[in-house]
């Protein structure tokens, strides 16, 4: 499925740093990510939607194109416990699930990231059950919040591999994992073309990982000991500095990225015909794409709509949320999710991130497309209508549910 | 931008066929977006896939519910679905069948063409007389009649090149239905 490059797609793809552009699904550009990576050790538990990212990965281990150990386990619980001894061994690690198999490996989620190991792993989002649904939907890793783990999520099956890529020099920088989100089939099973970056530049930005502690036969370190009521606290406090590290390097390491492979996707954000919008949209995930259509639409009626895609959910932007929205008069959150008994999830924090902002937008919080149900540009269109129409903020308006 | 929907049963391709014809579009320098209907596909069950046609970045993420045009794999599933759902005026419906185009009672407004995808199969020793694998077959058709969208070099390309098995059996049966076609 390689072509060469021609005139339209030079346009989009850089094809100094490019290898080669391939048509693949979501979960291929992940694992051609791990592979780029040079990760040494692979280990995971098959799941709908993410099975092809498992499937593919098997395969290049055992043709010998990743020259990685692949640990086969019996569940998710064990798959994360096994990158844990991988990475406390300092060794570069990946494993990958999605729903019920990221639910069951809560315990070992706050293991990896208290342990400060700097493990990257992509989840597919899926709806929970029951009732049985392997459609997507954000709650699964929404409610992974307080684990430790750096958040974000992705548009494209681009943005997938170069994140992938991102979190490798994020987590090994600031010591604590990264998990890397895309939607479960709007991007897990979509095929588009994906442009392959030329390992000897993926080499330059991602160098070997060779962290300062790690259990070795020689020396000796103490890990996992017991930390007793004068000193547990100040080991959580530096996980928080840690994150608040990974806040300024986030962009630093995006704008690397762009320096050596010539691609950038934004930061905490990605801002949208923002700056003049009298109303804006704040989406993540693939609803984003479609609401590109949405506000140029609105753009052509003379309606000045823009839209900010959310990409970090840990560390949360509140400072970049508050920049962004300065100008705008009304916010609607689309949330695809919900944290029963309150909202949105994505909401509830930007409406907390704007509580001490100068500048307070009527904000509306909108759940929709829960269980992989469709976000189609009327949907959206709802929405904008709704949301100019609002005089008043309302947290929870859901949108689509049959009567 | 144009959206092509193929109906099929669980097992005939549909998924892989969409696949492929993304990745010709590709070849061709367009940019393309190929999916499945996200199901619970069982072998049989009426299936569908999707590919999106541009020539720039597809930044839409929803299914297809206004196609341009139609393949459809098995014709027992025009009795059994509403294939033609939201299809355009003046869309092109491709069915896999021996027959001739007007002996299925399909709108005028809507241009059918019929291929024997399936005997194309089963002469290139793809699936069994009993079930062929007719989705790269259909695809030569489908670059016969839909000129305008893909040529049948990158549809030979992409096969040779993303087909695990039988790759020159397929490339083969896309050219057979491609040549055999009739406008």
């Amino acid at each position: 499925m390689e072509q060469i490059m021609n005139e339209t797609m030079s346009k989009y793809f850089n094809p100094e740093t490019t290898a080669s552009i391939k048509v693949m699904e979501g979960t291929h550009a992940a694992s051609q990510a791990v592979k780029l990576a040079r990760v040494k050790v692979i280990s995971a538990y098959p799941i709908t939607p993410q099975t092809s990212i498992v499937e593919k990965l098997s395969e290049l281990c055992a043709s010998g194109e990743i020259d990685a150990e692949f640990i086969k386990v019996e569940s998710e619980h064990s798959a994360m416990a096994s990158v844990v001894g991988a990475e406390s061994a300092g060794v570069r690690s990946f494993t990958a699930t999605s729903s019920q198999g990221l639910a069951l490996m809560h315990e070992i989620l706050h293991w990896a990231a208290g342990a400060r190991l700097p493990i990257v792993m992509v989840n597919v989002n899926r709806a929970l059950a029951p009732a049985w649904n392997i459609w997507v939907e954000q709650t699964d890793s929404l409610a992974q919040r307080d684990t430790g783990w750096i958040q974000f999520y992705c548009e494209s099956n681009q943005e997938v591999l170069d994140m992938v890529l991102q979190a490798y020099r994020l987590a090994e920088q600031v010591m604590l994992p990264v998990m890397i989100n895309l939607d479960a089939f709007f991007l897990s099973h979509t095929s588009e073309p994906v442009a392959l970056p030329k390992q000897e530049l993926v080499d330059q930005f991602l160098p070997p990982y060779n962290p300062k502690y790690k259990m070795e036969l020689e020396g000796g370190h103490a890990f996992g000991g017991l930390a007793m009521p004068d000193s547990y606290m100040e080991l959580r406090y530096k996980m928080q500095k840690s994150m608040e590290e990974a806040e300024r390097l986030i962009p630093i390491v995006a704008e690397e990225y762009d320096h050596i492979i010539g691609r950038h996707h934004g930061t905490f954000l990605e801002n949208y015909r923002v700056a003049d919008a009298d109303y804006l949209l704040m989406t993540s995930g693939t609803i984003s794409g479609t609401s590109r259509i949405v506000v140029d639409s609105y753009r052509e009626k003379g309606i000045k709509l823009g839209m900010i895609k959310v990409r970090t959910f840990r560390p949360f932007p509140t400072k970049a949320i508050r920049e962004a929205v300065k100008n705008a008069k009304k916010v609607g959150v689309i949330d695809r999710n919900i944290s029963f008994g309150q909202s949105g999830i994505f909401f509830s924090e930007a409406k907390a991130a704007l509580y001490n902002a100068e500048h307070r937008p009527l904000m509306n919080g909108y759940v929709a497309g829960l269980g992989g149900r469709d976000v189609t540009p009327e949907t959206i269109s709802e929405i904008v209508d709704h949301l100019i129409a609002s005089e008043k903020g309302q947290d929870l308006i859901w949108i689509g549910v049959k009567k | 931008m144009v959206e092509i929907r193929m109906h099929g049963r669980g097992g005939q391709g549909a998924v892989i066929a969409c696949k492929i014809l993304a990745a010709a579009l590709f070849i061709e320098g367009k940019f393309a977006q190929s999916f499945p209907a996200f199901g619970v596909e069982r072998r049989g069950a009426p299936v569908q896939a999707f590919t999106r046609i541009d020539e720039k970045p597809i930044h839409l993420r929803t299914e297809i519910y206004e196609p341009d045009h139609l393949v459809v794999l098995d014709p027992t599933l025009l009795q059994t679905i509403d294939v033609t759902s939201g299809l355009k005026e003046g869309g092109k419906i491709l069915i896999n069948s021996p027959f001739a185009a007007d002996q299925f009672d399909l709108p005028d407004r809507f241009v059918v063409r019929t291929i024997d995808a399936s005997r194309i199969a089963v002469e290139n020793h793809l699936g069994s007389k009993s079930h062929p694998i007719v989705n790269t077959a259909i695809l030569g058709a489908f670059s016969r009649f839909m000129d305008d969208i893909v040529g049948i070099d990158a549809i030979e390309q992409a096969i040779k090149e993303s087909v695990p098995v039988h790759p020159e059996e397929n490339a083969a049966a896309a050219r057979a239905a491609f040549d055999q076609f009739e406008m």
